[in-house]
Order: structure tokens, then sequence, then C-alpha cells
């Protein structure tokens, strides 16, 4: 019957060894559990459980075998999420966006009718509700007020073109910045896990060890040699760019050089997304030319002990984020930007996202998909204090 | 070694944490602690010591401290200082040897409690570099070729503040308890045991008060059992009136040490 129990405490993702189950029948032979379930629950928890975070868990697969009741599952984690958060403002607020009649249109057709649009407009156009320009209802232009639209050049007021169409000036994160970035430095710093057997060319004296030898040596000097404590912290960063992104731009470079700077980590690698990380992550902030990688391959090429940081507002078109890429040059369509992120989060046991946008105090249309990221990943404000407590969390697996 | 630990009147612990200490003690492995600063955690190592009427050997782990520190110190130096003055014992290499924390508790003719404090603070390394030491309580000292083995197997207590992650193999070989932030009513009787005499009412308004600052939204560091101690203190010093003190939370620098805190309780208070 017990080892009934042991697989199916391994089969519910709970790392239950030999050795540790050969203790618990040691223990129960000596009879620690009282003969009582609650004593047997306190001594198996105590033995097999070795982090707080899987208590939870360890209690659903005793109830599961002891209770004799079929287990239910568990609301799904969305479901959980809408119950515990009822939006009613998110609601009413797209009912009201719709009452003034703003179609519901997919990607693929705004950029089919731009394109046809485009064809048709001869001249610069302003506030209206047909052609492209500033101001206006139609889904294309800038400083809008369509829901759902792609940005042609310009400023974004609302954050939700759901592609930035025009010319991309981007901000270079790499250019020197005067700015005092020793906070962040500082917050970085606490991302270490020193050990004396990274491997490394160069040795160090060792001070302990050539006085231990010289002595030994009745004074003559022997010198030894030693491997250097070294951080053996490997991060991933992931930074948006561009479209709402560009009003944080300083507070990105900032991060950026801070972590560059701080050159104690292992490895540290950096990709450039626009708004949602999908089919393509680029070397360079101007996320265009040869510095094009595919995710897929990052996903392959840098395994699970790697920290990832995904720094980005979190704001876009909830199609986006949900609704599968079309891609207009091949026209396909590939994953949503939401698998990817699930992709990342499923492989990257330590992974947290840092948004230079507060978290809002209550959903609104215009930061639905901040709200809904902010459940699924860990999130931290951008600034030192936010930094530090997204350090901690990365140095420990939740 | 049939003892078994039941709190002492210094230290209230929950039916769990008494547990699984006794799963610890008879087992002879060592308990891992973790929990919420401020929930006891190095309190109980000398909460069990007292208990069982051992000796408490406590070795503070620090971000330098390496395994081999617990163990032994080889004083090479010192020998050969005292080679060239031709002092007697010098071929002597077990007067150089110093024995550390570890080293201490094995060589002790009594069973001690031996708490490793903090473990998260060294090294990556440090944990499996004491997996043979804590398992067969054994070391070995090439320089005189002497195996220091546990008279007595000792009762070892190990904290963490889960800075770190720790091994798997480490882990394997632990029996673990989270201490969880104590309930009011468990609370209530924690507080008897630090004051003599306190009256009910201000116990009441002040736990009330506590309990409702730790739930206020944006708090990020909540006060603890040991600030809540401070606060008691504080108010009877005071003299404060019980009725005040859920309406205006004197003396709030004792509980919160961040302004931001501080700030957000003012603005809830209002």
């Amino acid at each position: 019957m017990f080892a009934a129990f042991f697989y199916l405490l391994r089969s519910r993702g709970l790392n239950v060894s030999l050795n540790e189950w050969l203790t618990l029948l040691e223990a129960m032979e000596k009879g620690l559990h009282h003969s009582t379930l609650t004593g047997f629950y306190q001594l198996c928890r105590a033995i097999i459980v070795k982090n707080e975070t899987e208590y939870d868990r360890f209690d659903q697969v005793f109830l599961e075998f002891f209770k004799d009741v079929p287990f239910q599952g568990e609301l799904p984690e969305e479901l959980l999420d809408w119950l515990n958060h009822p939006s009613d403002d998110l609601r009413l607020t797209i009912e009201k966006l719709r009452a003034e009649d703003f179609p519901e249109q997919s990607l693929e057709q705004l950029l089919y009718l731009l394109e046809k649009r485009l064809q048709e407009q001869k001249e610069e156009h302003n506030g209206g509700h047909y052609w492209v320009g500033t101001q206006g209802h139609t889904p294309w232009g800038n400083g809008g007020w369509s829901p759902h639209g792609i940005r042609i050049g310009g400023q974004s007021r609302h954050h939700t073109a759901m592609l930035v169409a025009g010319e991309r000036k981007f901000r270079d994160f790499r250019k020197d910045n005067k700015l005092d970035t020793r906070q962040f430095q500082m917050a970085f710093r606490l991302l270490r896990q020193l050990s004396v057997q990274a491997e490394s060319a160069e040795k160090e004296l060792d001070i302990d060890g050539t006085i231990h030898d010289t002595c030994e040596n009745g004074g003559l000097l022997k010198v030894q040699y030693k491997n250097p404590r070294k951080n053996t912290v490997k991060v991933l960063l992931l930074m948006d760019s561009g479209g709402s992104m560009d009003y944080y731009s300083g507070l990105c470079s900032m991060l950026f050089q801070a972590a560059t700077k701080s050159n104690h980590f292992k490895k540290l690698h950096t990709y450039y997304f626009h708004n949602c990380i999908s089919m393509n992550l680029y070397e360079t902030p101007q996320m265009w030319g040869p510095g094009e990688v595919p995710t897929e391959w990052v996903l392959q090429n840098y395994d699970s002990s790697y920290k990832v940081i995904i720094v980005g507002d979190a704001a876009m078109d909830p199609a986006e984020l949900r609704e599968p890429t079309y891609h207009w040059s091949t026209r396909s369509y590939s994953p949503s930007g939401l698998e990817w992120l699930e992709r990342f989060r499923k492989q990257y046991p330590y992974l947290i996202w840092l948004n230079p946008e507060p978290m809002p105090a209550k959903p609104s249309y215009w930061s639905q998909t901040h709200w809904q990221l902010g459940q699924i990943f860990h999130m931290y404000d951008l600034s030192a204090e936010g930094l530090e407590a997204g350090m901690k969390q990365l140095m420990v697996r939740k | 070694m049939e003892q078994t630990f039941t709190g002492s009147r210094q230290y209230v612990a929950s039916d769990e944490l008494l547990s699984a200490v006794n799963i610890a003690v008879t087992l002879q492995k060592p308990l891992l602690i973790k929990g919420e600063p401020g929930t006891g955690k190095t309190m109980l190592a000398q909460a069990v010591s007292e208990a069982l009427g051992k000796r408490l050997i406590i070795w503070n782990v620090k971000s330098t401290t390496k395994a081999q520190d617990g163990l032994y110190v080889y004083d090479v130096v010192q020998r050969l200082y005292d080679s060239q003055f031709g002092n007697e014992g010098v071929d002597n290499i077990a007067k150089y040897i110093k024995l550390g924390k570890l080293g201490e508790a094995f060589q002790s003719e009594e069973q001690v409690v031996l708490l490793i404090d903090e473990i998260d603070k060294a090294d990556l390394e440090f944990p499996n570099d004491l997996l043979w030491e804590l398992d067969q309580m054994e070391f070995y000292i090439p320089e005189t070729k002497e195996t220091i083995r546990a008279k007595q197997r000792p009762i070892v207590i190990i904290t963490s503040n889960a800075e770190k992650e720790l091994p798997d193999a480490f882990l394997r070989r632990c029996v673990f308890h989270y201490i969880e932030f104590p309930e009011q009513e468990q609370m209530e009787k924690i507080i008897r045991v630090h004051f003599d005499h306190l009256e009910d009412d201000l116990v009441r308004q002040a736990l009330a008060a506590f309990y409702w600052v730790r739930e206020l939204r944006g708090i990020e560091k909540k006060p603890s059992t040991s600030e809540l101690v401070d606060w008691l203190r504080a108010m009877v010093a005071g003299g404060i009136d019980p009725a005040r003190i859920q309406s205006e939370i004197p003396f709030a620098g004792v509980l919160l040490k961040k302004d931001k805190d501080l700030q957000n309780l003012r603005k809830a208070l209002r």
C-alpha cells in the first residue's frame, strides 16, 4: 500500500528518492507516527517535503490517497485568477468602446485594409472616420482612439498600436549614459552564487595554502595557487524595445548598463523583442537586419539554469498576446505571444518580469495584458527596490 | 536517547514543530528549519538544548565560511614560530590542530545540540562539503592520521533564510520543517512567555492592531514576533491607554522599520 503512495507522490511531481522512503520506513518502525494519521502526515511531510512551496502539493497528494475521495483536480489557473479578480471594470470599458462602434478586426484584416486604404489615400488627413491620419477613429495612424490599431509613426498615446508600422528610431541602449547606475548595480550584486569549482584558466595565489605549505616546508617559500571564487550565475536578459517602451528607454538603458557593467556574471546574453515575445528575438534594439535570432534557438541553447529577466511594460493589444501571430510577409501563422511566454516560464524556473509601469490598482481596458501577465509571472517594478526584490526571487525556485 | 522535546518555559512551539524535532532526534538526522525572519528559528536550538539538558554549540555561518573551518584548523604558522625557538612539543602536530565547532561537537563526551545557523549564507558547495561529515559523523585529519568520530551523535539543527537554494543531495539527508507565522492564539501564548504580567485588554488590543498592520497592503517588511515584543515593552513603559492602540498605533516606528511602510500605515490610519 505504501509503495503505491510513493509512486503517487512521484507522479504528482514530488521528487522523493528511495533514500528518503527508507528513512520514512525506518521512522515508522520506530513508531514515530504514533499510529495516528495526523502523526503519519507530520512524519511524511517532515521527511519527504524539502521546501515550503511544496507543502500544498503534498497536502493534495495526501488527501487524494488517504481520504478515499476521487481527486477533483484543480480549477484551471486562468479560471481561478479570473474568479479572484472579477474584472467588472474591464467589461464595462470594452462595452463602452463597442457602443461607439469600433468593429472587431483582426490584425490580418487591418493590414489588408491598410494596404488598400494607403493605395486610395493621396493627402494628409487628421481627425475623421475613414482615412489614415492623426487623432481619428480609424484603426490606423497615431494618437487615435480605436482600441485595435496600427500606429503609423508618431507617439503612441494609448499604448494599443498592434504594430508600429512607421519608421522606427529606437534609442540604442548601449549609448553611454551619465546617470547613476550604482543602485541597479548594487541590486545585481545580490545575484551571485560563488563557487570555487568554476572552471577558470587563470589561477590566483592561495595565500592560506602558501602560508601552510611554507611553514610545513620549514620556512622555505612554497607558493600555492587555487581557482578563484567565481560567480556561477548565468543571466538571459530579454528587453522590450520601442513602441510604448520609448517612454522608459532611459530607465531601460540604465538597467542594461548596470547589467553589463556588473561583469561578475558567468554569462549574460541580451535579446530584444517588441511588445511580446514571438517567433524571433533580436540582438539589437533596432530589431531588424542580421541580428535576428529565432526564439526557438534561444530556448534550445540556453538551458534551465539560466536566470531570465524579462523587461517590458506588458502593454500590448490583447490580440497580440492571445491570438496566433499573423506574418504579413509570409502570410502564415505562428504561436501566440502567450504560448511563447508560457514556454519560457516552463523552461526557466528562475524567471522574473521587470515592469517600468507600476501595476494598476484595477484592471482597465488599457492595462488588461499587464494585469494578465502580472498574474502569471513574478512581476516587479523597474526601480532599484523592485529590482532588489526581483533578484532575491531569482535566487530561489518558487 | 528516548527523550522527547515538548517545548520549554521560554519557547512555545506548534505541534508540528515538536513532532519534526522529535523525528529528527530519533532518526539522528539533521533538522533543517526555514521560516520568516523573527519566527524563532535560532531560538529553537536554545530551547531544545535547554529542554533536553544538553550543551549548545553554535556555528554561525558567514559568506566566507568554508566547511573546513567547522572541522579543524591546523595552525602551521604557530608551529613554525615554535620550531624556530626550539619550543617543546613541536614534533607533536596534534598540539597545533584546533577543532572547529563541528569537531568540538563530535569530541564532546556527552551528546550536544549543534546549531548551524544561516547555512544559506555560505558558498554553493558548503552544504555538499559537509555531507559525509553529517552523515557519518566523522572526519579524518591527514596531518595526524587521526579520525575524529562522534562519541555521541549530536543533535544537529540547521537554519536557513532561503537566500540560496540548497543542493538536493543535502536536502535528502535532512528532516525539514517550515515555521509558519504564529496564529493570534499561539502568539498570545508566546507573549505570555515573554512577559510576567500583562493586562488582558492591552494584549487583545495590541494583537488585533499587530495583525491588522501585518495584513496591510504593500507592507514590505512585515513586523515579526520580536518586533511585537519590543512594541509591547514600549507601550508598557509608556503607559499607553489600550483603547488608543488600534486607532493610533503608537510607537509605530518600533513595528515598522522602513520609511515606505510607515507612510503606508499613516495613509491607512487616516
